[in-house]
């Protein structure tokens, strides 16, 4: 008895291992970023196939039905949500101004802007700031790890998905004690986010020969951005333009 | 009396011949570009012009590609050093290509930025462009620009990378662009390595071509 489960227990770990590997990258093409490429690769196109079905349909529909203030209401009362995540963020890192303004942005909006219906803040110029956990646990030196495509919520890295969760419990909507409103709202706060995407288009199929790696290498450089705010320091690689070339 | 009026003369000629100078700068100054630009004054200068002239054309705003490619060839080209983001691009498999191989890298790249971003021309209503101080020193050959487009929504961070360049019509060339973060030139470099990599430069001018075409059937159908 106890040497059947052993082999079974045997040939279970050596599935998870294979399935493990098998996810991984290896060859010359590897990217050092991109150690689970396969597994990426395969989890990306279960969501662009996702998005093409079902959340680009439901956002035109949106954005083509939902009356237009309605539409930026809904758009503004989630902006204010991401406000309270960015004073939390920024007063993480430190960041007093921009942790203040935040602050401010909430408190004017949800009592002059009804609950964030209306972006009063941003009408008395209180600058919006895009802080969250990834973000600091990025400024505080932890590194991104391994490039993630999450299962719906697409580009993400180790570091930010941890950063992802912590933000999600922390949310104003998970407080909500309703199960079914609760997911109804998380779908609302999707479709809002895809519909003001909408405009962007194709532009990443048509601007790449590659989606994936093109979406990866995007993503990383802007995740890097945000955590340097705007400002990163140089990555060093050599500069093969600089020199005189043949053609003149 | 006599040294009265020999100053007057030393003065009239002074004036005369800096109204002449103010003239002729002027006149150069609206018609060509200023050699002596500092760098965010040549990017506000070009942002600011090239803004009025799409606002200005309804053609243009709906996505016309015609007239879209001619505003880029006449107005943009003359302003980006289009061979050095190409050979940034492509990375160590340029100085192996040859002559003709680099041309058509240079044609192909181009034709893909001018279709793929043209759809982005179709956004503009009444956005500003707000150029941020300058921190470099006077002498600095590459220096990087900040701006920032403003319009409904959160501004949107547009960054330049320029180099002197004394032939250039206003002294300064564009060779990377950064928008949100995200160093255009540096994000085609896997794209291009991956095909070179595997294939060679020619499987990637091919590549390019085959984009480029299914792009431009794709716009076709959409119109």
């Amino acid at each position: 008895m106890r040497g059947v489960s052993l082999s079974a227990k045997c040939a279970g770990l050596a599935c998870a291992v294979a399935l493990l590997l098998s996810g991984c990258a290896t060859g010359p093409n590897a990217n050092p970023k991109d150690p689970l490429e396969p597994m990426n690769r395969k989890i990306a196109g279960f969501n662009d196939s996702v998005d093409e079905n079902v959340t680009q349909p439901l956002a035109r529909g949106y954005r083509d039905y939902t009356p237009k203030f309605v539409q930026r209401g809904v758009h503004n009362f989630f902006n204010n949500l991401s406000d309270v995540r960015s004073t939390l963020n920024s007063g993480l890192q430190l960041k007093g101004k921009d942790s203040a303004e935040s602050f401010m942005r909430v408190v004017v909006n949800t009592v002059f802007g009804i609950y964030g219906f209306f972006d009063v803040a941003t009408e008395i110029k209180l600058q919006r700031h895009n802080e969250d956990f990834g973000q600091t646990l990025g400024y505080w030196g932890v590194g991104s790890g391994p490039y993630l495509v999450l299962p719906l919520f697409g580009p993400s890295t180790v570091r930010d998905a941890s950063g992802f969760v912590v933000d999600t419990t922390t949310d104003a909507v998970h407080t909500i004690g309703d199960v079914a409103t609760r997911n109804q709202t998380t779908a609302v706060r999707l479709v809002d986010k895809r519909a003001g995407l909408l405009d962007a288009g194709n532009l990443l199929e048509q601007a790449s020969i590659d989606k994936y790696s093109f979406t990866r290498d995007a993503f990383l450089q802007y995740r890097r951005s945000l955590i340097y705010d705007g400002n990163p320091p140089e990555e060093d690689g050599p500069d093969y333009s600089a020199e005189p070339t043949t053609a003149k | 009396m006599t040294r009265f009026s020999s100053t007057r003369r030393h003065w009239a000629r002074a004036v005369s011949v800096l109204a002449i100078g103010l003239t002729i700068n002027w006149v150069m100054g609206s018609a060509v570009w200023a050699a002596d630009d500092t760098a965010d004054a040549f990017i506000k200068r070009l942002s600011a012009d090239l803004l009025d002239t799409v606002k200005a054309d309804k053609s243009i705003l709906s996505g016309d590609i015609n007239k879209i490619s001619v505003l880029v060839d006449q107005r943009v080209m003359p302003h980006l050093n289009f061979q050095r983001m190409t050979a940034s691009a492509v990375g160590p498999g340029w100085r192996q290509a040859t002559p003709e191989q680099q041309k058509r890298l240079q044609e192909e790249f181009k034709a893909l930025l001018v279709r793929t971003y043209s759809g982005a021309v179709t956004q503009v209503s009444d956005q500003t462009i707000v150029v941020k101080p300058l921190r470099a020193a006077p002498e600095d050959k590459e220096v990087i620009v900040r701006t920032e487009v403003r319009g409904k929504g959160d501004p949107i961070q547009l960054d330049y990378r320029v180099e002197k360049a004394p032939d250039a019509p206003s002294g300064w060339r564009i060779y990377n662009l950064n928008v949100m973060g995200v160093w255009l030139v540096d994000n085609y470099r896997t794209q291009f390595a991956q095909e070179i990599n595997a294939k060679g430069v020619d499987a990637l001018i091919a590549s390019l071509a085959e984009r480029n075409k299914a792009n431009s059937v794709r716009k076709a159908d959409a119109k």
